[in-house]
């Protein structure tokens, strides 16, 4: 039942379906479970470096987090005017991240869309470790971490409630509500998995490990009627989410007067931002992953083109958000929206600004291409540059518009330090060290549902040769 | 193979998450209800009074007895933030006339001849973040005991008021409920009449008080 070494076939690109060739029920449990149930000492040597690079990555964070806790902010480049830098920007960033994984595992779910089903669960933890990741920049960003439960509105001696109409405020409740309700899904998607490894382990304590956390699943035809519906009430609500949590931070900008924050296309120029970062996140992990554990057969070929699609049309969602900008800031007929964008465009951080354009929307163009959607090196440096590009639309949201707003003699430069590049690199590691967790103790596809799929697949070929049959 | 828990598992799992988990999170959160509400963590009542060099002020001796109006010895709390502590003078001028010999005096003696301050413990400390004027509160009808108790009657002084914020919001939103005429401002022994709502808005006319939505705005107290 247990190998000692992860399944090695030899690579099969599969182009059309979402399933290799020859898959049965019991060589999709077999190649998924034994990634997580190899023996501790056989651990790849891969995964020790990983983990290990990763660990350093985060003793880098620590440091810095723990330098800021014991100084204060003030070993950050913020300052008045720029009073928002690479915390804000990092939030944001990593909060879009997550959002490729709840649109994969809710909205695909309602929509029934088959190719949701191998690649879901690691985009759901990746979801989950980048909405950690960005909660803690703006716990940390108070200064004094400590009194962040002022944030909550509970019953205190205070006599007051925060500020309700502040969207500040609800993002305490967007991100809040959205973590908490990743995790239950996540993890009750987890549990016919995890009561499968239970079975199949041959150690006691991974046994214990599993048979804890399937909580006594036994897979009657009862625990599967209710896990199809707790699934789908929690799909219902995670759907809106997808929408309503990055909504609520272009709130965060746009309730303020400043130029280049004050603009009505921010929501879904916002959210579609944070498809396209996050699916192109999803893809720089597939890669490699898929590649290491030789998932060809799981995650085919089909599976990048259909990402790399949804990444086309919301990157093109973002670049009419760019070019709404510009035209804003000449219909608006204000001087300082227009000036924002001379500033943006021709100022002293316009590099910034191209370097915006070019990673988000000229180099994406690739994707209308099947050739390109379909070869991995080349996906691969388009996602990264992705990556990249919605960081600097981040920056070039924040920074550009609060160095320069209405009056000259407030404008004011940042300059990031170390300890602004320390957190940001640094939170990697949190992300990274969650992540290697994650692919050696869970399954990091989703065993019954790639079964279904078998299933699925094999009816399929069955009802055609029937078709076939009868139209002859 | 056998399975690693057996049947009973799943009602100890049900046992807990109906009532386990709910039974401790109500007393965690019971405990810190009544934690940070204790007269203990805000040293409320005599109990909990601070103790002071040679054995404290006595109000009530000084006040209750002798009748002494507040501001012979709080000068400033007409003028400005603070109803400041006496210099060690203020105690001389009667205290080099009576009770000479006194040896529960002789610390203030010692003040006055070595100039040393002595080192009151401070009762009602409020946070360095709270902009508290004594002049505005005494002008505007509020008298020393409603936030400081009747200190005719304490040997000792001690807080009867917790100084929450929200015990300050009270007022601000509705200052009607603690209003008094000037005449009773200083008035230690000062009890609301019956009417005390109806005479407070007379009062809340007379006195000019602004509204409740300037009066709790932020930057009143947090400057």
């Amino acid at each position: 039942m247990q190998t000692s070494q992860p399944l090695k076939p030899p690579v099969v690109e599969t182009y059309d379906e979402l399933l290799g060739p020859g898959e049965t029920y019991s060589s999709v449990t077999a190649r998924i479970g034994d990634i997580v149930l190899y023996p501790v000492l056989k651990t790849p040597w891969g995964w020790i470096g990983g983990f290990v690079a990763a660990g350093l990555l985060l003793m880098l964070y620590l440091y810095s987090l723990a330098t800021l806790f014991t100084v204060g902010i003030g070993i950050w480049g913020i300052n008045i005017p720029v009073a928002w830098g690479f915390d804000i920007i990092n939030f944001v960033w990593w909060i879009g991240i997550g959002h490729a994984g709840t649109l994969i595992s809710a909205v695909l779910l309602l929509f029934r869309q088959d190719w949701r089903t191998s690649i879901n669960r690691a985009a759901e933890a990746m979801t989950i470790f980048a909405v950690a990741c960005a909660g803690i920049y703006p716990l940390i960003h108070t200064g004094r971490p400590w009194l962040d439960y002022w944030f909550l509105p509970y019953p205190s001696t205070l006599g007051m409630w925060p500020q309700f109409r502040s969207p500040l405020e609800w993002d305490v409740f967007a991100i809040s509500t959205y973590a908490t309700v990743s995790v239950l899904f996540w993890f009750i998607g987890l549990i016919p998995d995890l009561a499968t490894l239970r079975d199949r382990a041959q150690h006691p304590i991974p046994k214990l490990f599993y048979g804890l956390l399937s909580l006594g699943w036994r897979g009657a035809a009862k625990h599967w009627q209710r896990y199809e519906k707790a699934s789908l009430i929690l799909a219902g609500l995670s759907t809106p989410l997808v929408l309503s949590v990055h909504s609520i931070i272009s709130f965060d900008f746009a309730v303020a007067q400043l130029p280049g924050w004050h603009v009505t296309v921010f929501p879904p120029y916002f959210v579609a931002g944070a498809v396209y970062c996050g699916f192109a996140m999803v893809i720089v992990l597939m890669i490699p992953i898929r590649r290491w554990f030789g998932l060809h057969s799981l995650i085919t070929m089909r599976h990048f083109d259909v990402m790399s699609k949804v990444m086309l049309a919301s990157g093109l969602i973002v670049t009419y958000g760019y070019f709404g900008e510009i035209f804003y800031s000449w219909y608006s007929g204000s001087i300082y929206e227009y000036f924002l964008i001379v500033n943006r465009i021709a100022g002293p951080w316009a590099w910034s600004y191209w370097a915006l354009i070019l990673f988000n929307v000229l180099i994406p163009q690739v994707l209308w291409f099947k050739r390109y959607r379909t070869n991995l090196p080349v996906l691969f440096f388009v996602s990264m540059c992705i990556n990249i590009g919605m960081w600097f639309e981040r920056w070039v949201i924040i920074v550009l518009s609060l160095t320069r707003d209405f009056l000259p003699t407030s404008w004011g430069v940042y300059t990031p330090t170390f300890y602004d590049w320390a957190t940001y690199i640094g939170s990697f590691g949190l992300f990274f060290i969650l992540f290697f967790l994650f692919i050696r103790l869970l399954p990091m596809v989703a065993i019954f549902e790639v079964r279904d799929l078998v299933h699925k697949t094999a009816q399929k070929a069955h009802d055609k040769e029937d078709h076939g049959h009868a139209g002859a | 193979m056998a399975q690693v828990f057996n049947r009973r598992t799943n009602k100890i799992v049900r046992l807990s998450i109906f009532v386990g988990i709910p039974l401790v999170l109500i007393m965690l959160s019971s405990a810190w209800w009544y934690y940070t509400r204790s007269d203990w963590i805000r040293d409320v009542g005599p109990a909990n009074a601070k103790v002071q060099p040679g054995g404290g002020f006595s109000h009530q001796l000084h006040v209750g007895g002798l009748k002494m109006d507040c501001r012979y010895c709080h000068t400033g709390v007409e003028l400005s933030s603070s109803a400041n502590i006496p210099p060690i003078e203020t105690c001389m001028g009667c205290h080099s006339q009576v009770l000479t010999k006194s040896t529960k005096l002789e610390f203030i003696r010692s003040s006055y001849e070595t100039d040393v301050s002595v080192q009151w413990n401070k009762v009602h400390d409020l946070p360095k973040f709270v902009y508290f004027n004594h002049s505005i509160h005494v002008a505007k009808g509020v008298g020393c005991s409603t936030c400081h108790g009747n200190l005719a009657t304490m040997p000792v002084v001690y807080k009867t008021q917790a100084l929450y914020m929200s015990w300050c919001l009270n007022c601000h939103r509705n200052p009607e409920q603690f209003l008094r005429p000037e005449s009773e401002i200083f008035n230690p022994a000062w009890q609301p009449p019956a009417d005390q709502i109806a005479q407070g808005l007379i009062l809340k006319q007379k006195y000019n008080i602004r509204s409740k939505l300037q009066l709790t705005n932020c930057s009143i107290c947090h400057r």
